[in-house]
């Protein structure tokens, strides 16, 4: 991807931390830090995959850049399609609405995303009803053909999602938020929940609808296989906080964090000529209510020194638009992924 | 199963949907394997369907006085009459006052020279359903003949027909209570686990505050004050909303619960995400995935409600004369004397007995099959 | 679970509060007052003029503070309440409310206790009986029985057994809880035998739902246990399967009953009321019923009080219990 491409999302400093409460009166003891000074950027048109652990505050990201949960702090830029650049953490409600024409979500489960008391019609043709862009047979007619485009037959759209399979039920999801032609898709972990068979079917979907519709996708994903393919750009997240951030290839192949080296090193490879070598992380994630002081990661890096468990690493560009939050990114030659 | 019909899906080919049991042909399963809970339905709809065409059903006015006629006793359906001859058409004998010489006690008898049959679909008075005139009567006997099926009450009015027209005020009463009690327990239980907070807060505190009342108490205290000046039709409304005000907060607290799980529920985020409104989400997303619970608490709130109508019209502090309902026929029978020597006059009992088991038996049926994935 | 534990206490006490506002409220709805019916009473039969018996209840409202204003008169009746116990002047009975409560309560509890003694007992026994013996004939009588016992109306109930006491066994006296002729007998083994003769209507009258309700639940929670894994793995062990019935099954099963009584009190207080303002019993039911149709004002609003504190009371008991069964319930 062009790195002229205009930038649609910027992320700055973002927070998102749930109170711990206790007691008589709840009072608040501490804090999860469930996303932690976040800095991230998307570009139109590309995909950007986001990367952790699960627990590591994937999903609470998402929710807090399109403000299903309210951040705690910190700006989310949006360029709308009229051009405008918007702070989305400091609008009102009634402007957060429009805005939810140009940035849609597709869920994790597709088991759990679907109001099972409404049919395929009412699912998909909800957004056209509430942003009132579509009235009476238009709305048939729309959902009709969003059903075609996403694979669906649209002769079972007054079914209930019951009777669809997970694949299928991703599907209407995604037939859902491509209702409004939207220009950012953020999809939480879309195939996490499915056959692996189905996998490669819905992710091969979403990579034609990008480029049919010119969409800009950030992936959430835990595993590294699934958006090596679909992705322009990978962002390496661990308990709350972004660990680096570069161009797919550079990540895979060239990982100057730490963490990442360990997650990939988790990846199955089918090269004969490399000798896998599982980095195995020691220890449990950190508790994201009590995360370590200085570099989050240190109790579990095999290269930690005395610093790491002081000062905290900033995330730094280390050129070429690469960002690594480590204090010797540019020391180690650390093991990536030649190919897959 | 899933994965099975993915990869057996053919290629190129547009997905087919699995083939899958709707909820409702589950929980509609499962009910009819419940031979308690068929039962129960079919007391309802006959209970449902008298209230509704009680005119129909009677042929006499309940309100019409005939005080020759006080306590005059049921009259006897015959098949056989007095020479032990077989008729089909069913058929019945006027009854024969006497005074007994000795006690002066009234005394009735059959009077057996004259039969009168029974015939079906008949002309008698005029009722008006929705205003249009209509003499029409599922039976009857031909004139000079009668057929008081449950007797006489005090001041010779048709037993069968004031019960028919008391269970149409019975049940409307319940069921209108049942329904207001059931749209504000919903709507409350929604909006406090929905908005959570301070709303919730505010909102369970109400809750707990009017479960801390004794129920029959507190109804009683407040059917007494209701003027005793109000036509009837606003004493039947101001008790309705009683028991509909008062009788919510356990829908409340289920709904509250159901909700806050749902909250959680991705598919209620991703209304939120679509740009949909609280109303949108509230009956669109939320009331319908409580349905069920709501339906099942309803079917036991109305005969709870039926029998507190009765309970308190029985008292003197409900429904008043002449209002009639089961409640207020039963008044009749709180004289034990006058209960003794006209046994007929409790049968209105009966019918609570019969409704609120039908409504038990229903509403315990539909409470296990709408929880069609339980083992029970 | 203190912090549980008081917070649940601090909350309860502005609930009495507003409580005893509410039932002072309620009961002072209805227009007029007891003394509006004095007066009328003193003009027709005694004789006097409008402006005399006008005059005479005009000096009684000034001596029991029947003149001030609303909120006044609830401050003094909850402060004397409060401070003294004193819940104010019954009219109908002509000596403090809380003298007829008192003297009416005795029986209330005796009848009521013995109602809800008995129902839990047989119901529970039921209970087992149907769920050991699930399907059987026995089974679907009982459950069948306890589905009728919960569709009478109490007080149809009572008439019906009345009823049949009187006209079909010819059971000479029902009602009350004496024969006239012992109401003003000293006890002895006559008056007795003649106070059990009565006793036992009021106690089975009001134990049937009681019955019925225990001995479901019972049922559902017995075979909710026998399914639930310990019970079988109790039973593949090889003990004796009365040892797993009773050891295991019964005790579990009985939990939420306990949990229940906190609440039992105030239901069976009013469970009886109807069957006693039926059978004219010397109990607070019909004291409060006559209470409230007389606008005997006080009375009422005491009784009404006094079931309410001890509902708030009893769900509180009932919480802190099942917060001490299940912790997971203090957080909510
Ligand atoms: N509403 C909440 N209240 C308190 N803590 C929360 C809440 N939602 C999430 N968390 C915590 O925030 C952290 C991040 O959760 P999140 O769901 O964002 O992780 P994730 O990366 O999406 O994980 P997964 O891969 O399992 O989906 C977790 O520790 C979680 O326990
Ligand atoms: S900063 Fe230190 S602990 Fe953190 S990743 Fe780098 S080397 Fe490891
Ligand atoms: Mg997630």
């Amino acid at each position: 991807m062009d790195k002229q491409n205009e930038i649609l999302l910027e992320v700055k400093n973002l927070k998102k931390y749930f109170p711990i409460t206790r007691g008589v009166f709840r009072r608040v003891v501490g804090y999860v830090k469930a996303v932690d000074r976040v800095d991230l950027f998307i570009r139109q048109g590309e995909t950007l995959g986001l990367v952790g652990e699960s627990g590591c505050g994937k999903t609470t990201l998402g929710r807090s850049i399109l403000r299903l949960i309210e951040p705690t702090d910190g700006e989310v830029w949006f360029k709308t399609g009229k051009g405008k650049k918007l702070d989305i953490t400091k609008l009102e409600d009634r402007e957060i609405k429009s805005l939810r024409r140009e940035m849609r979500m597709i869920f994790q489960d597709p088991y759990a995303s679907l109001n099972p008391r409404m049919t395929v019609m009412d699912i998909v043709g909800e957004p056209l009803i509430i942003h009132k862009v579509a009235q009476g047979k238009e709305i048939e007619d729309r959902v009709r053909t969003l059903l075609k485009i996403v694979g669906l037959n649209p002769r079972y759209m007054r079914r209930y999602p019951h009777e669809f399979s997970g694949g299928q039920r991703q599907r209407i999801g995604i037939a859902r938020a491509l209702a409004l032609n939207p220009r950012l898709v953020i999809a939480d972990e879309p195939v996490s929940a499915l056959d692996v068979s189905v996998q490669a079917q819905v992710i091969n979907l979403l990579e034609n609808l990008q480029v049919q519709f010119n969409l800009t996708y950030l992936f959430i994903a835990h595993d590294l296989s699934v958006v090596y393919h679909i992705s322009n750009r990978i962002a390496v997240m661990y308990v709350g906080k972004i660990m680096e951030v570069g161009q797919a290839e550079e990540v895979y192949q060239g990982p100057r964090h730490p963490y990442t080296e360990a997650l990939m090193s988790a990846v199955p490879v089918i090269d004969p000529d490399v000798k896998p070598e599982r980095i195995l992380l020691q220890g449990d994630v950190p508790n994201p209510a009590n995360s370590p002081s200085g570099c989050t990661f240190h109790p579990r890096c095999r290269y930690a020194k005395k610093i790491c468990s002081q000062e905290e690493p900033p995330l730094e560009d280390i050129g070429d638009e690469h960002y690594v939050a480590c204090h010797f990114a540019d020391d180690f030659s650390l093991k990536g992924i030649r190919q897959f | 199963m899933i994965l099975k019909n993915e990869r057996s899906r053919k290629k190129n080919s547009f997905a087919e949907p699995v083939k899958g049991e709707a909820y409702i042909q589950l929980v509609w399963r499962k009910f009819k394997r419940s031979k308690t809970a068929i039962i129960g339905a079919i007391l309802v709809i006959i209970m449902a369907i008298l209230a509704i065409f009680a005119p129909f059903f009677s042929p006499y006015n309940p309100l019409k006085i005939d005080h020759r006629a006080s306590f005059s006793p049921p009259q006897r359906i015959h098949f056989f009459d007095d020479k032990g001859k077989f008729h089909l058409r069913p058929f019945v004998y006027n009854l024969k006052l006497e005074l007994d010489p000795q006690t002066w006690k009234r005394i009735y008898t059959e009077d057996t020279s004259k039969r009168f049959p029974i015939y079906f679909l008949v002309r008698g008075w005029e009722y008006k359903p929705f205003g249009i005139p209509c003499k029409l009567h599922l039976f009857g006997v031909a004139k000079g003949g009668s057929i008081h099926l449950f007797g006489m009450d005090n001041y010779g009015r048709d037993l069968w027909a004031r019960i028919m027209l008391g269970g149409r005020v019975s049940l409307s009463i319940a069921l209108l209570g049942a329904i207001l009690s059931a749209f504000i327990g919903s709507m409350v239980g929604t909006i406090s686990a929905y908005y959570g907070g301070i709303t919730d807060m505010i909102l369970q505190r109400i809750v707990e505050f009017l479960q801390s009342f004794p129920q029959l108490p507190l109804w009683m205290a407040l059917s007494i004050a209701i003027p005793a000046t109000w036509s009837s039709l606003y004493v039947f409304i101001a008790i309705m909303m009683l028991f509909g005000l008062l009788s919510w907060t356990p829908l409340a607290r289920e709904v509250r619960g159901k909700v806050l799980s749902l909250r959680e529920q991705e598919f209620v985020l991703s209304a939120k995400e679509a740009g949909a409104s609280d109303a949108r989400i509230i009956f669109k997303y939320l009331i319908p995935n409580c349905l069920s619970h709501i339906i099942v608490v309803l079917t036991i709130t109305i005969p709870w409600l039926i029998l507190a109508e009765s309970t308190l019209s029985f008292l003197g502090l409900g429904l008043q004369p002449p209002m009639v309902s089961w409640g207020v026929l039963l008044q009749e029978a709180q004289n034990l004397q006058t209960m003794g020597r006209h046994l007929w006059i409790a049968i209105p009992g009966a019918f609570i007995v019969i409704t609120v088991l039908g409504f038990n038996f229903l509403g315990d049926g539909l409470r296990d099959a709408a929880d069609p994935y339980s083992r029970r | 679970m203190i912090s549980y534990i008081i917070r649940r206490i601090l909350y309860v006490i502005p609930l009495l509060l507003a409580v005893s506002i509410v039932c002072f409220v309620i009961i002072q709805l209805p227009p007029g007052d007891f003394l509006t019916a004095i007066e009328s009473q003193l003009k027709s039969q005694a004789g006097l003029s409008e402006e005399e018996s006008r005059k005479m209840v005009d000096e009684m409202r000034k001596t029991y503070g029947l003149d001030k204003s609303m909120p006044v008169q609830y401050l003094i009746w909850i402060k004397n309440i409060v401070t003294k116990g004193d819940f104010g002047y019954s009219f109908g009975y002509r000596k403090p409310a809380q003298e007829v409560i008192w003297e009416r309560l005795k029986w209330t509890m005796i009848i009521a206790l013995s109602a809800h003694l008995i129902s839990t007992l047989v119901g529970l026994l039921i209970g087992i009986y149907s769920a050991t013996h699930q399907y059987s004939l026995g089974d679907h009588l009982s459950t069948f029985l306890a589905f009728i016992g919960l569709s009478f109306p109490e007080f149809f109930t009572a008439l019906v057994i009345m009823y049949l006491l009187v006209f079909r066994f010819r059971v000479p006296h029902v009602g009350g809880l004496s024969s006239p002729e012992y109401v003003l007998a000293t006890w002895n083994w006559a008056k007795f035998v003649d106070f059990l003769q009565h006793f036992w209507i009021p106690v089975v009258i009001s134990g049937v739902a009681g019955v019925a309700r225990n001995m479901r639940v019972m049922r559902a929670n017995l075979l909710d246990v026998f399914r639930s894994q310990y019970v079988i793995t109790a039973r593949a062990k090889g003990l004796k399967e009365r040892i797993v019935l009773y050891k295991h099954a019964v005790v579990n099963a009985l939990h939420p009953i306990i949990a229940y009584q906190g609440v039992a009190l105030p239901y069976i207080v009013q469970g009886t009321m109807v069957t006693a303002i039926v059978l004219n019993l010397p109990t607070t039911g019909p004291a409060f019923y006559d209470a409230l149709v007389f606008q005997d004002t006080l009375l009422a609003g005491s009784f009404l009080l006094m079931v309410t504190v001890v509902l708030v009371i009893g769900n509180l008991l009932s919480d802190l219990i099942l917060a001490w069964i299940d912790p997971r319930i203090r957080y909510d």
